[in-house]
C-alpha cells in the first residue's frame, strides 16, 4: 500500500458531480470536463458510480475492454496511449451491455467501496466522480470511502426549470449535512440556439440555475447551452472539446473548467 | 500485499445466484463477493406479511399502472402527471397517482400541489386531491421544507414504499399510476414486490431518442422481464424540437442508433407515440398546470392523448380477456 490513502495517494484533487435530478447532464459534463482539462494539460481520472446506468464508457467511445488487475488492484481503462484519461465503471464489468443491474443498497455500497478503494489510479491531477440521480446509497458510500482522502468539493449540475431545481436545492442540503464543500452550480441545457435562423427557445424554461445559485449563497459557474452537436458527440464517443473549438458550448465549458482549476489551486 | 479474491468481480456478477434465491451467499461465485455475508445470513429473502395485506388493500383497485424508465429526466413524472390529469377528465373514472421518487420527488409540483401536507385518518393517510376523481401522494407533502434531502439507504424508501400501499387510503379506484425514479434498485424490486399479490396491468416505458437514454432503458426493459412484469408499450419523448420562428425541425436529443422505434422493432414492444420537445410543456410542469388543457392544440398534447388512448385500450382488452377465460 502507498500511503496511508492507498490507491487514492497520488491523486491531487477529487471532484464530486452531483445532481440530485436525473437527466440533466452529470455524465456529459463531467466527460466534457475531463476533455477540457485534459486538453489544459492535466492528468484526470473518471470515476463512473452510477451502477443502474454506467453512461461514461460510450461517453468516451472506450466500449467494453476487459479490467486488468495488478499488485495495487484494478487497472483504470485509459482512453489514449499517453494515459492522460483514466476511467472506471461498473459498465466494464458487464458481459452483456443490455443486462440490468439490479442490486438493493448494501450491494452497490459494497460495489462502491471496491471501486473507489481497489482501482490503482496512480498520479492523477483530478479525480472526476460521476454519480447518479438521488441522494442516497451511492452517495453515501463515495463519501464514505473518500473520507480518508479530501474531497475537494462538487459541482452541482442543474437544468433551468423549477422541476430541476427543485431537486437540485435538496442536494445542496446533503453536501450542508454531510460537509461536502459545494465549488458552484452549472447550468445545463440553458437555451437552444436554432442553427437555422439563430433563434433561442428556452425549453426548459430559463434561469433557474443562477437563482439557485443565490438562494443558497452558491457560486455560479456558467450555462451551458442545448447543442445537437454537443449530444452527436457525446453519442458517438467523440472529442467535442477537439472538434468544436470555435462554438458556445466550447467557450462555456472551457471557462467553467478554468474557473474550477483556480478554485482547486486557491483551496 | 493485495489479496485477490477467489473470483473476480465479473465473475461474481455473472454468475451471481441473485440475491433473492435460495443460493444467495452460498454458492461457489459468492466467494469473495462483497455482498455475501449478507445474502448468506438470510436477510434478503424472509418474505414480507405487508405483501398479503397490500394486495388485500389495493383489491379496490382496477388498474395498476407503472411508470418507468431506467434513464434520468427523460419525463416520466412529466407522463405520469399528464396521464393522470388524461384518464381523470372522465368524471366517471377514480384516478390515484403515487409517486415513488423518495429522494427526488417531483410529483407535488407537476400536479400544483406544493405545500399540501397528508393527513392522517382512523382509515390510513389521505392522499391528496388535486380535483375531487384525482388523489396524489409523495413523499413530497411529508417533507417540511423545498430544502428538505431524503438522505436514505434503500432498508428506509423500501419501509416508505411499503406504507405508501398499504397504509394510504385509496378507496376505490379505477386507475392507480405509480411514478418511479430512474433505475432498477431498491424502489424498484419494493414496488414489484408490494405489489406482487395483486395484478399489476403494466408498464408504460419511458425514453428519449439517443442511445445515451436507450442503453438505460434496455436495462430497464429486461428488469420488466426477470420479474414478469408486462409492458405496455414505449413512449419516445423529447422527440425533435419545431423551432416556432422559421419552423425548421431539430433533432437536440438525436436517434443515432434510430431511436425507440428501432429498439421496440428490436425488443418487438408497441411504440405507443414520440413527443416532441415543446417549451410549453417545461414551463406547465414549472407552474403545476396541465399542458393539456393549457396548450390543447399543440402537437404534443395530441400525441399525449393518442398515448392515452392507447393505454386505456390496453387496460379495458385485459379485462375483457379475464372475463372471457374466467
Amino acid at each position: 500500500m502507498v500511503g496511508s490513502d492507498g490507491n487514492l495517494a497520488q491523486v491531487r484533487h477529487v471532484i464530486l458531480v452531483l445532481s440530485g435530478k436525473g437527466g440533466v447532464g452529470k455524465s456529459t459534463i463531467t466527460t466534457e470536463l475531463a476533455l477540457a482539462l485534459r486538453h489544459a494539460g492535466k492528468k484526470v481520472g473518471i470515476l463512473d458510480v452510477d451502477l443502474c446506468g454506467p453512461s461514461i464508457p460510450r461517453m468516451l467511445s472506450v466500449g467494453r475492454p476487459d479490467v486488468h488487475q495488478c499488485d495495487s488492484g484494478w487497472v483504470p481503462v485509459y482512453t489514449d496511449a499517453e494515459k492522460s484519461l483514466a476511467l472506471m465503471s461498473i459498465g466494464f464489468l458487464l458481459e452483456d451491455p443490455d443486462e440490468a443491474v439490479v442490486w438493493r443498497g448494501p450491494k452497490k455500497t459494497a460495489m462502491i467501496a471496491q471501486f473507489v478503494s481497489d482501482v490503482a489510479w496512480g498520479e492523477l491531477d483530478v479525480l472526476l466522480v460521476d454519480t447518479p440521480p438521488g441522494t442516497s446509497d451511492e452517495h453515501l458510500a463515495v463519501l464514505e470511502n473518500l473520507k480518508k482522502h479530501k474531497v475537494d468539493g462538487a459541482v452541482l449540475v442543474t437544468t433551468p426549470q423549477a422541476v430541476s431545481t427543485g431537486d437540485v436545492r435538496r442536494e445542496i442540503t446533503f453536501c450542508k449535512k454531510t460537509g461536502v464543500r459545494i465549488l458552484g452550480i452549472i447550468e445545463n441545457m440553458s437555451g437552444f440556439v436554432c442553427p437555422h435562423c439563430s433563434e433561442c427557445s428556452n425549453i426548459f424554461s430559463k434561469g433557474g440555475g443562477e437563482e439557485l445559485a443565490k438562494l443558497t449563497g452558491s457560486v455560479f459557474l456558467g450555462c451551458v447551452p442545448l447543442d445537437p452537436l454537443l449530444s452527436t458527440c457525446i453519442e458517438e464517443g467523440k472529442d467535442f472539446m477537439q472538434s468544436f473549438p470555435d462554438s458556445a458550448t466550447f467557450s462555456a465549458i472551457s471557462s467553467i473548467s478554468q474557473t474550477l482549476l483556480d478554485s482547486l489551486q486557491t483551496a | 500485499l493485495y489479496t485477490f479474491p477467489q473470483h473476480s468481480p465479473r465473475h461474481n456478477l455473472l454468475y451471481c445466484p441473485g440475491t433473492e434465491s435460495e443460493q444467495a451467499g452460498k454458492t461457489s461465485s459468492c466467494q469473495g463477493c462483497p455482498n455475501q455475508k449478507i445474502c448468506a445470513s438470510g436477510a434478503t429473502k424472509a418474505p414480507d406479511p405487508a405483501i398479503a395485506e397490500i394486495g388485500v388493500k389495493l383489491s379496490t383497485v382496477k388498474h395498476k399502472i407503472l411508470v418507468l424508465s431506467g434513464k434520468g429526466g427523460v419525463g416520466k413524472s412529466t407522463f405520469s402527471a399528464h396521464l393522470a390529469h388524461a384518464l381523470a377528465s372522465d368524471s366517471t373514472k377514480e384516478v390515484a397517482l403515487l409517486d415513488v421518487d423518495i429522494c427526488g420527488p417531483s410529483i407535488p409540483r407537476i400536479m400544483g400541489l406544493e405545500g399540501e401536507q397528508v393527513h392522517q385518518s382512523g382509515s390510513g393517510w389521505s392522499p391528496v386531491y388535486v380535483d375531487d376523481n384525482l388523489a396524489v401522494m409523495s413523499i413530497g407533502f411529508l417533507l417540511s421544507s423545498p430544502d428538505d434531502a431524503v438522505i436514505w439507504r434503500g432498508p428506509k424508501k423500501n419501509g416508505m414504499i411499503k406504507q405508501f400501499l398499504r397504509d394510504v387510503d385509496w378507496g376505490e379506484l379505477d386507475y392507480l399510476i405509480v411514478d418511479t425514479p430512474p433505475g432498477t434498485s431498491d424502489e424498484h424490486l419494493s414496488i414489484v414486490q408490494y405489489l406482487s399479490s395483486t395484478h399489476v396491468d403494466g408498464a408504460v416505458i419511458i425514453t428519449t431518442p439517443q442511445e445515451v437514454s436507450l442503453q438505460d432503458v434496455r436495462k430497464e426493459i429486461r428488469f420488466c422481464q426477470k420479474v414478469k412484469l408486462p409492458i405496455i408499450g414505449v413512449v419516445e419523448n423529447m422527440s425533435g424540437f419545431v423551432c416556432p420562428t422559421c419552423k425548421n425541425t431539430s433533432q437536440i436529443f438525436p436517434p443515432t442508433t434510430g431511436g425507440a422505434a428501432q429498439m421496440c422493432a428490436d425488443l418487438d414492444l408497441p411504440l405507443l407515440g414520440k413527443v416532441p420537445l415543446d417549451p410549453r410543456i417545461a414551463r406547465s410542469c414549472d407552474e403545476g398546470k396541465s399542458f393539456l388543457s393549457e396548450v390543447p392544440d399543440s402537437p404534443a398534447a395530441k400525441v399525449y392523448l393518442s398515448i392515452v388512448q392507447s393505454i386505456k385500450d390496453y387496460c379495458s382488452n385485459r379485462v375483457t380477456e379475464e372475463q372471457r377465460s374466467a
